[in-house]
């Protein structure tokens, strides 16, 4: 994978003090996004408002859209003409975007989306953080294929993955998520960010055989299709429906079997590339505490109480969601007593650590309608029924 | 770790209150800070709040939740908030907004003519400061220089100037407080 330079004006180094939406922005604006479509919603505003403010001096385009669904179509658009792009989004505005985010899957479009949760079903608690879509991030389109998505805990992640969305995004061609909270969203930290220099974006493959040889869905070695920039010259065609090699439409099931298998193994293969998660202490734990996002931070805080009462407890935050890292799960499933998943939901990634566990360990959830973060004290009750 | 909640009403620049304790405190003392702040209804109009929470590590639990030092500059703020107040904490308000109830448990209480102070620079804009200053010299949560390192950004450019001299005057008249209950005998 080609690395690309960073042009230093999108990049503001030194040290800030960032809420997590913001952070965002400037996370997008250094890995060299220079489109911004969008539809402002609370908690979410925040990343449109600062990538409007300061794309002007950047140099890009930040357009406000009718609604969510015409964002997501504008990303796709702005992509194949070769930009980085992205948007960004929380609650019902997430639902609206489900229908194009299958279509720039199908068509294998970069694209980021950030979504800061807040509490649902529907309209929910605008104002309130909720972890309540993790789910549907990974199944909300209709169809059968794979997203890849990260769980920032803090601003400094915001920044710090907004760039890995970015550069995950253009390696496998694929929608990337951000997939944050209004508690890390609206929190002020400490965000460093570094010289231009120092970071590593991703430049996409850019096909540079005979224009007249190019097929934007023939897969590479690293079954990954070339890009080219529409408007520069070639001649080709994409697709929502099922296609071949040459983006034309095939209905028929030999096809969809090619199409299918590829969109999901692209990811399921590389899996083990793309998954970054965050282990402590799991080597005599008797107890692991899985967690993510905000949720991650505060159950560490009961971690911290559980050792002293000297319970064995070890923590595997997740970095990366989707793909879940299923295999070291399982691995851990075979040496522990229990797994522990707080989450600001009635119960969504606790599913996956069961599935992957597979009845070697049980999965105790700690569940949070949302509203509010967790009483460390609600974990620590769940580690020290684990531990028993 | 320490737990701090500024307090007030919305238009008092409570928020920016927070938000300049926290970036001295995490960007110039090389400490932790975390700040949140009320959203929705609460926060345009009615009692608002922005909160710090301070600590040699790593912030792990981002919200407040027994702080031990208030800082009040509504009535119905303080009436808010107070009852969270821990017993061995700080309260710290408006002298003219806040009228106190009767005290609870160790509380030191510290007052201040904010928005007098503020009024008499010229303009009732810059109470915020004023409070800021009196603040950090009462609780010593952050040294005055990384409070004002911390300014330019987060107040207008042309009225930094004005800022710094509010924020001195808070802070001078809370070296004298301090000094006052220094020198008083104890009873």
């Amino acid at each position: 994978m080609k690395k690309l330079k960073v042009d230093p004006k999108g990049v503001l180094t030194g040290a800030h003090y960032l809420d997590g939406d913001f952070a965002i922005a400037e996370g997008a604006l250094a890995a060299g996004c220079r489109f911004f479509a969008g539809y402002p919603i609370t908690p979410s505003t925040e990343t449109a408002e600062r990538f409007a403010e300061r794309i002007p001096f950047v140099g890009g385009i930040f357009i406000q859209m009718e609604d969510e669904i015409a964002s997501v179509t504008a990303l796709i658009g702005a992509s194949w003409a070769g930009k980085k792009a992205m948007t960004v989004t929380s609650g019902p505005g997430f639902s609206l975007m489900m229908e194009n985010i299958g279509l720039a899957a199908m068509m294998e479009t970069p694209i980021v989306i950030a979504n800061v949760q807040r509490g649902g079903p529907s309209t929910g608690l605008p104002t309130l953080v909720g972890q309540q879509d993790m789910m549907q991030v990974r199944w909300g389109s209709h169809g059968d294929y794979k997203i890849i998505a990260l769980s920032p805990d803090s601003p400094q992640e915001c920044f710090d993955l907004t760039i890995q969305a970015f550069n995950l995004s253009e390696t496998y061609r694929v929608p990337t998520f951000i997939m944050t909270d209004e508690c890390v969203g609206h929190m002020h930290e400490k965000v460093v960010i570094p010289p231009a220099d120092k970071i590593e974006v991703v430049e996409r493959k850019w096909y540079e055989g005979p224009k007249e040889k190019y097929l934007p869905y023939k897969p590479d070695k690293d079954m990954i299709p070339f890009m080219v920039k529409a408007g520069d010259g070639y001649r080709f065609h994409t697709t929502g429906l099922t296609h071949d090699e040459r983006g034309y439409p095939v209905i028929n099931a030999e096809c969809q079997d090619w199409v299918v298998r590829h969109l999901n193994d692209k990811i399921t293969k590389n899996a083990e590339k793309i998954i970054k998660y965050e282990e402590e202490q799991t080597d005599n734990a008797e107890v692991v505490v899985v967690s993510y996002g905000i949720t991650s931070r505060v159950a560490y805080r009961a971690v911290q109480l559980a050792r002293k009462a000297g319970i064995k407890v070890g923590t595997l935050r997740l970095i990366t969601v989707w793909p879940f890292p299923e295999k070291r799960i399982k691995e851990l499933a075979k040496k522990v007593k229990a797994f522990v998943v707080p989450e600001i939901n009635y119960g969504q990634m606790v599913l996956e650590v069961e599935r992957a566990a597979a009845g070697k360990a049980p999965a105790i959830l700690v569940p949070h309608c949302g509203g509010w973060v967790h009483n460390p004290e609600d974990i620590l009750k769940a580690i020290k029924e684990a531990a028993k | 770790m320490t737990e701090i909640r500024f307090s007030g009403f919305g238009g008092q620049g409570i928020i920016r209150c927070g938000l300049i304790t926290g970036k001295a405190i995490s960007l110039f003392d090389n400490k932790y800070a975390t700040m949140t702040q009320s959203f929705g209804p609460e926060a345009r109009g009615s009692a608002c709040s922005s909160q710090v929470v301070v600590s040699e590590d790593r912030v792990l639990y981002p919200y407040i939740t027994k702080p031990e030092i208030l800082i009040s500059m509504s009535q119905e703020a303080y009436d808010k908030y107070e009852p969270d107040l821990r017993e061995d904490g700080i309260l710290i308000i408006d002298t003219d907004l806040v009228k106190l109830k009767a005290p609870r448990g160790k509380i030191r209480v510290y007052s201040v003519p904010a928005t007098r102070f503020a009024e008499e620079l010229g303009n009732r804009v810059f109470a915020n400061l004023v409070m800021l200053g009196f603040f950090t010299a009462i609780s010593k949560a952050a040294t005055p220089e990384a409070m004002k390192k911390a300014l330019p950004g987060l107040v207008p450019k042309r009225f930094l100037d004005l800022n710094i001299k509010a924020f001195d005057q808070g802070y001078e008249h809370g070296q004298e407080a301090l000094k006052k209950e220094k020198d008083q005998p104890k009873g």
